[in-house]
């Protein structure tokens, strides 16, 4: 142990070192975890890895370089059908499909993001908010407007079937975990390999000189100015690496789905985002990991709560909402400062959760 | 700060090493092969229905499972089919697709339904039609008359349709207009997905030369029809087709009366319910159109049918609803109303599948019964079933109605027809089916 703890030394000291360990055990761990649960619970998990995702990236703009986006889940909705443009395309049959898609779809969310980022840099506070909800409103309503995004009713979206993954992924994971790779596994397994991926870059980028820069800016624009810091650029940067994700949380929400529409895309979808982050702790991907964990299960957990307790199907899909609507509330009431954001209170020494900074200890 | 790294590290290998030592011995559980489906045991049928229970659509729509589930009570009672009872587990998705492919996939990992029964909707069954296909689960008589659940078994194997489709619906009303009102000018309103589409399609047959103006809506989007109604009125519209459901019916009567619109109506089945539509009336205008003279409003109008609803009192089969409605409802206090009898029909449908199956249940066996036996089906229907291994279209005719009084007086007698340019024509074959005096299908 002695040995062990001298070995980790040097490793865990260095950031992106210690990040790359953290993440290597997490995924382990979420590889274990994903393996041996049923395929209902997979598809939760693959849930909870897009909306991380996309929570990550809302947390860093939102936390870090402190803007507020409402318009997070139209974004998702620029993923979505880039991915599920090129899936079509290429039949989305191997893995190579997927990640090509992948890649266009966070390729084109950094395009819209820097269209984006530019105006919103010039506006704060309240008028980013108000800018971005317009996109909120308006992007999943374009899919009416153009044939081949398929209208109200959306485009199916192709997904490797597991045989057709390579071998060598099959063998992997049935090293792992004795479990045969299906669909509904594979796309977990994806979803959170990803996830710790975004992770690590975007704790890398919160520790860099970059992370540096977003924070000053937060906190105080006119010192950071004078610092010689280009306040626009910036508020660009992390809006666009905050897009990227979005795009990226898009695209593997399309293959879990399995359908691109725009009734996915709805207000509702930014809020929630939001939500999730605040429920989290805002400024902390810890935060935003847990957020996520909320969105994804709560719902479920509420409608079969609802209906164990003999309320009606439609009865049980009413409350659904005022649960959610309660636990936020509570949430905000009893832990201001997210559920991570509480802790942290408790475990002040705590470095290895907090992989993005601190909480602010200056609200704007 | 070391410390608690290694801490946490320490924690990590153990959970680690737990998960991995839990993994050897997982070896899933899997489906049983010994003949019996997922979903079915000895002493009972599991299936599944997504429908919108909240939302814009749910107004009617969240009846209908209500009417599945008192059926099958009813059936359980007396004993269930072939010694098994029919439970139906309903998942809203509010008459969104995305939605719709989330509860199914719960529906099919979570509960492991034997089949969908029933799910609801165009744009919503379509994002799962080729899911449930995938995965070999019958999808059976969905709930909406689009073309694509039966016109390509291929493509579709396990999916059917069960009302008329909106093609033949269309082609009906079409051919009634041409040859009853020659010189109308003529305005379709269509919700703009396959429901619009295969509706324009049937129409277009007959109506081609004398439709002036097309407007389309989103569900779910703008609720304000003043342009459409004025576009309408603009271009000398005086009778309006509409392929759209009840909520867009009372939109477009009160956009109509807004601009002062005057125009004959003739909503297609699925917008037509005068109850329905008088209290959607009442519940938008707050009041302002109140609930009676709402359904007023529908005086005069057209629309089509293909099973006998609440304004007929008298007809067997509504007898038998109505008995079945009264012993089964979960509160006394709930009326019966036609999207009752809409589920308590296809739940007959489903029984009788059942029934004519046999003991030995499968996921294929039930799809081969429906091929080789539906087309001799006798249900509440007008019209009988196309159902047979090239088509899983599901009731092939309507007769065209108006409406006074709140009920439906025919104007023609039950047109039969199919997809394509089959013709129309007169068969009131299925129309004389008496439910047997048990209520259950033999």
């Amino acid at each position: 142990m002695e040995s062990l703890r001298s070995l980790l030394r040097p490793v865990m000291s260095v950031p992106l070192a210690r990040h790359l360990v953290v993440a290597l055990v997490a995924f382990v761990v979420a590889m274990a975890v994903i393996g041996t649960s049923s395929q209902y619970l997979q598809t939760r998990y693959a849930e909870m890895a897009y909306f991380a995702i996309a929570a990550g990236g809302l947390t860093l703009l939102t936390g870090l370089s402190g803007q507020l986006s409402l318009g997070h889940g139209a974004l998702m909705a620029v993923g979505a059908y880039a991915a599920t443009l090129v899936l079509e395309r290429t039949g989305g049959e191997t893995l190579a499909d997927v990640f090509v898609a992948l890649l266009v779809a966070i390729a084109v969310c950094a395009v819209v993001g820097v269209v984006v980022g530019v105006p919103a840099a010039r506006l704060h506070g309240p008028y980013i908010a108000g800018a971005t909800l317009t996109l909120a409103v308006a992007v999943p309503r374009l899919a009416n407007q153009w044939d081949v995004l398929g209208g109200e009713q959306g485009l199916q979206v192709p997904v490797p079937r597991a045989s057709e993954l390579p071998a060598w992924i099959q063998d992997l994971i049935w090293f792992f975990t004795a479990v045969e790779i299906d669909q509904y596994s594979f796309l977990a397994y994806l979803g959170w390999l990803l996830l710790v991926l975004t992770f690590v870059a975007l704790a890398n980028l919160s520790r860099s000189r970059v992370g540096r820069r977003w924070r000053a800016v937060r906190d105080d624009d006119v010192s950071a100015e004078l610092a010689g810091i280009h306040l626009g650029r910036a508020r660009v940067v992390a809006f666009t690496v905050s897009a990227m994700c979005a795009g990226l949380a898009g695209g593997l929400m399309a293959m879990n789905v399995r359908l691109t529409a725009p009734g996915a895309f709805t207000i509702t979808l930014s809020l929630t985002l939001l939500a999730a982050v605040v429920l989290g702790g805002l400024g902390s991907l810890t935060g935003a990991l847990i957020g996520a964990g909320v969105l994804a299960f709560l719902p479920h957990f509420a409608t079969d709560l609802g209906e164990s307790a003999g309320l009606s199907a439609t009865q049980a899909a009413e409350v659904t909402p005022v649960v959610y609507g309660l636990v936020l509330m509570l949430v905000i009431l009893l832990a201001p400062a997210g559920i991570v954001g509480s802790l942290r209170s408790f475990l002040a020494r705590s470095s290895l959760t907090s992989s993005l900074g601190q909480t602010k200890e200056k609200t704007t | 700060m070391r410390n608690t790294a290694r801490r946490a590290v320490q924690v990590v290998c153990v959970l680690t090493t737990a998960s991995l030592l839990a993994a050897c011995g997982a070896g899933k559980e899997r489906p049983s092969e010994d003949g019996t489906a997922v979903g079915v045991t000895d002493t009972t049928i599991k299936v599944g229905a997504h429908f919108p229970l909240t939302g814009p659509a749910a107004p009617g729509y969240s009846e209908i499972p209500s009417g599945h589930q008192a059926f099958y009570e009813y059936v359980n009672d007396a004993g269930g089919v072939h010694g098994r009872e029919i439970e139906m587990v309903v998942k809203d998705d509010a008459y969104n697709p995305t939605n719709t492919s989330a509860v199914t996939n719960d529906m099919i990992l979570q509960d492991e339904i034997f089949a969908m029964v029933s799910g609801l909707g165009t744009p919503t069954h379509r994002a799962v039609v080729q899911r449930l296909n995938d995965d070999g689960i019958p999808d059976l008589f969905v709930s909406s008359g689009s073309l694509q659940w039966g016109d390509d078994p291929a493509a579709s194997p396990m999916t059917f349709g069960w009302q008329p489709d909106y093609e033949v619906e269309g082609k009906v009303i079409g051919q009634y207009v041409k040859e009853n009102m020659p010189d109308a000018k003529v305005g379709l309103f269509l919700q703009d997905d396959d429901f619009g589409e295969d509706g324009e399609k049937g129409a277009r047959q007959f109506l081609d030369a004398q439709i002036v103006d097309v407007q389309k809506y989103t569900p779910g989007g703008s609720t304000d029809f003043s342009p459409q109604m004025s576009s309408f009125k603009s271009k000398g519209v005086d009778l309006v087709i509409g392929f759209n459901t009840p909520s867009y019916t009372a939109l477009s009567q009160i956009a109509a009366q807004g601009v002062g619109f005057k125009s004959k109506w003739f909503y297609s089945n699925v917008g037509s319910d005068p109850a329905l539509v008088g209290g959607l009336l009442a519940s938008m205008t707050k009041g302002k159109i109140p609930a009676e003279q709402g359904v007023k409003l529908m005086d005069g109008m057209m629309t089509t049918e293909y099973i006998p609803g609440v304004d007929a009192p008298d007809d067997e089969w509504v007898k038998l609803w109505q008995k079945v409605w009264d012993s089964y409802s979960k509160k006394g206090t709930e009326k019966l109303t036609n999207y009752r009898i809409y589920g308590m029909s296809q739940a007959y449908t489903f029984v009788q599948a059942l029934q004519a199956n046999g003991k030995d249940l499968t996921r294929e066996s039930i799809v081969e019964t429906i091929e080789k036996e539906g087309a001799s089906f006798e249900g509440p229907g007008l019209a009988p079933f196309r159902f047979s291994e090239d088509s899983h279209m599901g009731i092939s005719g309507v007769s065209v109605v108006e409406i006074k009084n709140g009920a439906s007086e025919p104007l023609t007698p039950v047109l039969v027809t199919d997809i394509g340019d089959a013709p129309i024509e007169e068969d009131d074959s299925a129309a004389s089916d008496a439910p047997p005096s048990s209520g259950l299908p033999e």
